[in-house]
């Protein structure tokens, strides 16, 4: 991209903002309205088209594909040993393992400026099915009683965070993608191979959630 | 790639970033909601997804619109095969879903909103992208 382009882009973004901040500050109630919006947990209605616009961001701007699991294998790739499923350039990647670095950063953001400090809202239903199955805490964005420093040398907690964290690198491989890139870019151009993998993303997410997690928990 | 072309990845990465949190997809507790089919919230989220990436896939199609560098956008289509891989594969995925609360994507959210535990799961997750590497060859695909 040309010096000259970028610098255009640059004065553009602070133009809007200043003139977003301009109406926010005339607009009655404008930035404790517009704080409040953000602190609250977006509806899926928002959530799902920001998400969907992924796909052709990507393809528009370099004609990448939106897969975040891939950067797993790119990791084992940067550590070049002998294995044949690694034995490939994996800075042809960069791309990806930049973008996930970004989405930690905006989770980072998300903590620090936008976090919403009342408990999750999920479905009543749920919430008295995971307190059946013991679940305390309903703070946070994970039950910390399993996802935490000291919880990960318990059962629950091997469970939850190691194996899970196995069988979703195992499976995604495997499958040829998770749920971006199956589930999303997949379905999104119609791959009939994407809505297997999806149903099978659903057949193991089932037998987790209604016969092993009631043994495990 | 320069440096200077990354920065729009950065930035993508970022916006996705913010947008897991602030939908809570990244949640565990969302993801159980979700496999109890007890809301329409995670359903909502990938459907509305799907539909306005497929709408535009389409369009970038229909219109052959180029990238910004002025190359051709292609898609490259899934081989089926057998189908072994996606079922049974996508099957193992789901599994660890369910446990973990997390797909790769929110993995890393996670960490960034202070679960630092998380990064045992994504070292997990590695360490099972790498376990399927090496025994590849066996697996029926």
């Amino acid at each position: 991209m040309r010096i000259s382009r970028l610098l255009g882009v640059l004065i553009l973004s602070i133009l809007t903002f200043l003139l977003a901040d301009v109406i926010l500050r005339i607009a009655p109630g404008g930035y404790t309205h517009m704080i409040d919006f953000l602190s609250q947990p977006w509806p899926w209605y928002v959530a799902g088209p920001l998400i969907g616009l992924i796909v052709p961001m990507l393809l528009l701007l370099g004609g990448k594909q939106f897969g975040v699991s891939a950067n797993l294998r790119h990791l084992c790739a940067v550590l070049d040993t002998k294995v044949e499923f690694f034995q490939y350039d994996w800075k042809s990647g960069t791309w990806n393992l930049v973008l996930i670095m970004g989405v930690l950063i905006g989770g980072w953001i998300s903590m620090g400026f936008l976090e919403n400090p009342d408990p999750i809202a999920i479905s009543e239903a749920t919430r008295s099915d995971l307190a059946l199955l013991g679940v305390t805490e309903f703070r946070g964005l994970v039950p910390s009683q399993y996802f935490s420093w000291e919880g990960l040398l318990s059962g629950p907690g091997i469970v939850l965070m190691v194996l899970g964290g196995f069988l979703v690198g195992f499976g995604a491989r495997w499958a040829g993608g998770c749920t971006s890139g199956h589930a999303i870019s997949g379905l999104a151009d119609l791959q009939l191979p994407s809505l297997v993998a999806v149903l099978g993303f659903f057949a193991g997410g089932l037998i987790a959630t209604f016969v092993i997690l009631p043994l495990v928990l | 790639m320069g440096a200077s072309r990354l920065i729009p990845y950065l930035l993508i990465g970022i916006y996705l970033g913010i947008v897991f949190t602030k939908s809570e997809v990244i949640s565990w507790y969302r993801i159980q909601e979700m496999f109890r089919f007890q809301a329409f919230h995670m359903y909502g989220i990938i459907g509305s997804a799907v539909v306005v990436a497929a709408i535009s896939i389409q369009i970038i199609k229909k219109w052959r619109v180029r990238a910004l560098g002025g190359s051709e956008i292609v898609i490259p289509p899934k081989e089926m095969g057998s189908g072994t891989r996606y079922w049974a594969g996508g099957t193992v995925f789901g599994l660890g879903w369910a446990f973990a609360g997390a797909c790769p994507g929110p993995l890393f959210a996670l960490v960034g909103n202070g679960v630092t535990v998380m990064l045992v799961t994504i070292v997990a997750a590695v360490a099972g992208t790498f376990a399927y590497g090496v025994v590849r060859p066996r697996l029926p695909h």
